[in-house]
């Protein structure tokens, strides 16, 4: 490859990993407004996955982009794996607690076929 | 867990190599050093702290891998956007709902695999999941744009279906 | 890229400060966890930010233990704090899950929701 080619590519790859954290950047911001502005626990629990999966392998991705180093990006991998095995169980365990400890008022809930079911 | 249900670490091999290759990944470079203290470290957290056994079985199909790892990727995009609108959006907040979705196949792996994607994709969360009644309940953050509690079953009825495709199991056992 | 870290650096500082907003705010414990959570995941961002901005990797092993910090954190929290008032006697907030956690722990919980939508505000 000569040296025009890689410098072509290095531009690519720095306007793509700008890309990539501007959006991560974004969804973390949207998350913060959606912890701030949801009425009650449950629908802030969304906001919370959110930069947590997407925006998280954002960043990363922006990161692996601009640095470019193998022993990097398998770290980085990693960092994405651990947090998409994680971050379900952590949301269901708050979800779960929350709900048990009568967090949830009914009122907050359009549907809500567990107490329904528990109920009846 | 008593030490009589322990299974030798060589036929735990998927999951001492999984482990070694964290470590691997841990130190950032893949040398004999590296690599060798990585199984021995993985063939001890193997026997120090076993797991039970995970009673049903099943195979990998590629292509179904593939469908269901490529539609999670999408559904993971469009939904982060939407949940991301819904915060910024003015006006009241959406309204949501606990939706309970009974799920077709008994075994518990397929259950967890299909709450846990469920749970990854943004606007869902798995509030409970009995494995006794195959019953998954997810809060919804906004029933509307999910379609109302029919399209929350068939999204995660499909998404199911997807599962099994990725993960056929096996037949007996 | 001097403009697209600006950019991004004050998204991520406005997420977090917002994120802080509802940790003071609460109202419950796992309110506070999941707004701290918010916040973890914003600084893994911030880090990841400055690594790919100076373009150095130094302080990617940080990432790897923030990500792994955060979920033992609001775990701990789910598991322990968030029974808040009458659940020291509770099955499972010893940390020993019960016999049959299906059946036995729905039926509590169904019965603590009834009480405190009973009594409460």
């Amino acid at each position: 490859m000569t040296g025009v080619g890689q410098d072509v590519w290095n531009l690519v790859a720095d306007v793509l990993a700008g890309a990539c954290l501007l959006l991560g950047a974004f969804l973390a911001f949207s998350a913060g407004v959606g912890v701030l502005r949801f009425g009650h626990l449950l629908a802030r629990m969304h906001a919370v996955t959110k930069p947590q999966v997407l925006g998280l392998i954002l960043l990363l991705l922006g990161v692996a982009l601009r640095v470019r180093s193998w022993s990097a990006v398998a770290m980085l991998a990693l960092v994405v794996a651990f947090q998409l095995l994680t971050s379900p169980v952590a949301a269901h365990m708050v979800g779960r607690a929350g709900f048990r400890t009568g967090k949830v008022r009914p009122e907050d809930l359009e549907v809500d076929d567990l107490t329904d079911e528990r109920a009846g | 867990m008593s030490p009589s249900t322990r299974r030798a670490p060589w036929r735990q091999w998927p999951a001492v190599l999984v482990l070694a290759a964290i470590w691997v990944l841990l130190w950032g470079s893949l040398s004999w050093g590296t690599a060798l203290l990585g199984l021995a470290v993985a063939v001890a957290v193997v026997w120090f702290l076993p797991l039970p056994r995970v009673a049903t079985s099943w195979t990998i199909r590629p292509w179904g891998l593939c469908v269901l790892v490529g539609r999670f990727g999408a559904d993971l995009v469009v939904a982060s956007f939407q949940v991301a609108w819904l915060a910024l959006r003015p006006g009241p907040g959406p309204r949501g709902g606990v939706v309970g979705v009974r799920l077709t196949h008994p075994g518990t792996t397929h259950q967890v695999v299909t709450a846990e994607l469920a749970s990854l994709v943004p606007g869902s969360v798995v509030v409970e999941l009995r494995p006794h009644d195959r019953t998954v309940y997810l809060h919804v953050l906004d029933l509307a744009l999910a379609g109302g509690t029919d399209g929350v079953r068939r999204d995660i009825r499909a998404l199911e279906a997807r599962v099994l495709r990725a993960f056929p199991p096996k037949k007996e056992s | 890229m001097g403009v697209v870290a600006i950019v991004a650096a004050a998204l991520l500082a406005v997420g977090a400060a917002l994120a802080v907003v509802r940790v003071e705010r609460g109202p419950s414990m796992l309110d506070r966890t999941i707004a701290f959570d918010v916040l973890t995941t914003i600084l893994v961002g911030a880090i990841a930010l400055e690594a790919a901005w100076s373009r150095r990797t130094e302080s990617i092993p940080i990432l790897v233990v923030l990500s792994l910090v955060g979920f033992v954190g609001s775990v701990v929290i789910a598991r322990f704090a968030a029974v808040e008032p009458e659940g020291a006697d509770a099955p499972g907030a010893d940390g020993i899950p019960p016999v049959s956690p299906g059946e036995e722990r729905a039926a509590l919980g169904a019965e603590r929701v009834g009480e405190e939508r009973g009594g409460g505000e």
